[in-house]
């Protein structure tokens, strides 16, 4: 992964002892909150429900292992002993306490790390593909891409007071898995017809209370221009985008005011004066940030009988290497998703001692390396098919090898309202309870691929919009209750999900869960997935369904009173 | 009257900032004596009025975040100073409106933060061509303000390019690569 050079590691230094100083004005009463809150805020400092919570920034995913120890040392040391993957790719805990947080930031920057700009209304942290470097179907790596666009992005002045927050996620790879479709910059690493390398940029997507898909504003976009383009992007939405109104102030509501043409002509119009300015990148610089990857060489190897032999006689094996495991671009390699998702545990959640487990994981077998995923999943990227059996036991005895990615029980959940301040209702309950329903392996198998996304609000930290099944918590005077969307797909395809009807209430979600999917295997033809069969069929079936057995649930209840 | 940071010190600042009351029509409005700061719309009611003033370098037109830089390109040279307004500090229009200034117009006299200015956005209002920072009058006592003059300098080493420093820090330093070894 990217190693800082001195400059990197002062940047951090130095913001450091920035925040030390802010937060001790604070404290001493010389700032007040209104002023102390964009401050603390473009640090991951948020103040939560029961106490602040502190987001840090994992810039596309990558971690190593010294700095996942310092991770398990927070946890212990400042938390309630453990940490949350958040659905950008980044590391909150929930309960450090303010004064402590200069001290944590320092821990951070002693492993490269901090907690810059992954709040407040500035550019978040640059997420991207989590298998980058390593997926058979890349095009092109776009991690030396994300970090010119970390450090570009990172005390950008004259972007650091945005009228919202502003998401940019990079995808290099055949198949998007970044979700570039609901970000406010989607960039897609494209050659055009003469085989030069660009970007087709894509603006305006997001998912929160107005979820839009992103639409091309440029189909290409040379490389050498494209900080010059962000910034002709950027700046047009920092003069024009609304202040007035929290709740419109993204760049898709400016998009969508002002219709596609319209805004690409303002952007060009801005682009034409910045392009081949001095923040236009060359090819030495691609590739200086390139080398400060140090990612393993890797010449390939031969199959590895040994591990096809282990596939053949272990079941259980076979079951997790079918679902956790994934192709590698180098012969003789895999990637390795662990899964954050056992029964009964909050998704993404890892315990100091796992954090720990997994910094083991990585040194033993993975070069040092892992990533986190948007799904909460940490990914090592690179492991020897030879290794695969160890590996899976060492990770069976820490709990990360439930064999369930991709399915029904895999599901990615934001804190909700168990934590978050913003919350409506409790998302990590119903996530457990609909685990705790569909809690046997073969039948998780055979109902096939299956994404469940759950938010406690309509900021939609959950994704529920682009889940083949979204769940958002909403609030019935004072109570909580849970909208139920189906056919959405993250993606090429992505697509927004539609609302099946009324709202359920939190006890009744396992049973909705179950409609659903007695809906789909009733009808599914051959292998088809859910996402699949809701798309041929149409979502009507799936709604009658629902609520005429949720009609009878009632009543059956009702006579079991009488 | 008010305390301002210009190259690096706090000055007695000798400029009034005039800004219109609600029932003050730009067009009538009585200026206060001395060097004083116009809103846009009295300098574009009375440019022939004050033009010679701003050319004597005793009047100066201030922008509010929804005003168009472009307005006032054909003054640039006439105007001694420009401000633009902060009405609140978490309100970052103003930093693109100096940016246009400096880069895009060409605008090379005082350009001056206004309104909500505090010490934790000196730092990028710098980079963005402000050369003069005016924190509301009582904002920061005497001692504070002095303190505050840490903040210009939060950061040595900028990534990108900005007014202040055109280049961004790949053309500016040697920034070196890592060599590789085989695993």
């Amino acid at each position: 992964m990217y190693q800082y050079d001195e400059y990197d590691q002062r940047i951090v230094d130095e913001r450091v002892a920035q925040f030390a100083d802010q937060t001790r004005r604070y404290l001493a009463g010389e700032l007040t909150e209104d002023e102390f809150r964009p401050l603390r805020l473009q640090n991951g400092l948020y103040i939560q429900r029961h106490a602040p919570m502190l987001r840090i920034a994992v810039p596309y995913g990558n971690l190593n292992s010294k700095q996942l120890r310092t991770l398990a040392h927070i946890a212990r040391t400042y938390d309630r002993g453990y940490g949350h993957i958040t659905t950008r790719q980044n590391i909150q805990f929930n309960w450090p306490r303010l004064e402590d947080v200069p001290e944590i930031l320092d821990l951070l920057a002693k492993v490269q790390m901090h907690a810059i700009q992954t709040s407040g209304n500035c550019i978040r942290n640059v997420t991207s593909d989590p298998f980058a470097g390593v997926a058979a179907d890349e095009i092109v790596d776009p991690r030396p891409w994300c970090e010119i666009l970390r450090q570009w992005s990172t005390f950008h002045p004259e972007f650091a007071f945005l009228p919202r927050k502003f998401k940019i996620a990079v995808n290099g790879a055949k198949e998007d898995r970044a979700v570039i479709r609901v970000h406010d910059i989607g960039l897609d690493i494209v050659h055009n017809a003469a085989g030069e390398l660009g970007f087709r940029v894509l603006v305006g997507g997001g998912l929160g209370r107005t979820p839009i898909i992103g639409e091309e504003v440029a189909a290409f976009v040379p490389w050498q221009q494209i900080l010059n383009y962000c910034e002709a992007i950027l700046r047009v939405y920092n003069l024009h985008g609304r202040r007035d109104n929290a709740y419109k102030a993204r760049i898709k509501i400016l998009v969508k005011a002002l219709g596609v043409p319209e805004f690409a002509r303002q952007v060009e119009e801005e682009f034409a004066h910045l392009k081949d300015g001095p923040s236009t990148l060359t090819q030495a610089e691609i590739e200086r940030v390139a080398s400060r990857f140090n990612d393993p060489v890797l010449s390939a190897l031969a199959q590895d009988a040994g591990y096809r032999a282990r596939l053949a006689e272990d079941k259980a094996f076979a079951a997790w290497a079918r679902r956790n495991v994934r192709d590698h671009r180098v012969q003789g390699y895999a990637s390795v998703v662990l899964s954050l998702k056992p029964y009964g545990v909050a998704p993404g959640d890892l315990t100091a001692d796992q954090f720990d487990a997994v910094a083991e994981l990585a040194d033993r077998y993975a070069f040092g390396e892992v990533r986190s995923t948007h799904e909460q999943n940490i990914v090592l990227a690179s492991v020897r098919e030879a290794d695969l059996f160890a590996l899976w036991q060492d990770a069976r005895a820490i709990g990360l090898a439930t064999p369930n990615i991709g399915l029904l029980t895999d599901i990615i959940s934001c804190p909700g309202g168990d934590f978050c301040a913003l919350a409506n209702a409790k998302s990590i309950p119903i996530a457990n309870a609909i685990q705790d329903r569909f809690d046997n392996l073969d039948y998780l198998f055979d109902i096939g691929e299956l994404e469940i996304n759950i938010s406690g609000c309509m900021n939609a930290c959950g994704h529920h919009h682009v889940g083949h099944v979204g769940i958002l918590g909403v609030d019935k005077n004072g109570e909580e209750f849970y909208q139920v969307t189906i056919g959405g797909e993250q993606g090429n395809q992505t697509t927004l999900g539609k609302v099946i009807g009324p709202s359920f209430a939190a006890a009744e979600m396992p049973d909705v869960i179950t409609s659903l999917i007695n809906n789909f295997i009733d009808n599914r033809q051959d292998d088809e997935r859910f996402i699949d069969t809701v798309r041929r069929i149409g979502v009507e079936s799936f709604k009658t369904r629902v609520y005429a057995e949720r009609a009878a649930r009632l009543e059956a209840k009702e006579i079991a009173h009488v | 009257m008010s305390d301002i940071i210009k190259n690096g010190r706090v000055h007695v600042d000798e400029w009034t900032v005039l800004r219109l009351a609600e029932g003050d029509e730009a067009a009538t409005i009585v200026l206060p004596a001395g060097r004083v700061i116009v809103p846009l719309a009295v300098w574009q009611a009375r440019r022939e009025e004050l033009l010679p003033k701003a050319e004597a370098g005793v009047l100066g037109v201030w922008l509010a975040g929804n005003e168009d830089p472009t307005e006032l390109a054909g003054d640039l040279s006439a105007l001694p100073l420009i401000a633009v307004d902060f009405p609140k500090f978490a309100d970052g229009r103003g930093y693109s409106i100096a940016t246009l200034l400096r880069t895009r117009l060409g605008y090379g006299g005082e350009l001056r933060a206004i309104g909500n200015v505090l010490r934790d956005q000196f730092f990028f209002l710098l980079r963005c061509g402000f050369s003069v920072l005016q924190p509301q009058e009582d904002k920061y006592t005497p001692a504070q303000l002095e303190a505050a003059l840490a903040s210009l300098i939060d950061f040595t080493e900028p990534y990108q390019g900005a007014v202040d420093r055109p280049e961004p820090l790949f053309r500016r330093q040697p920034r070196r690569p890592l060599h590789k070894e085989a695993a």
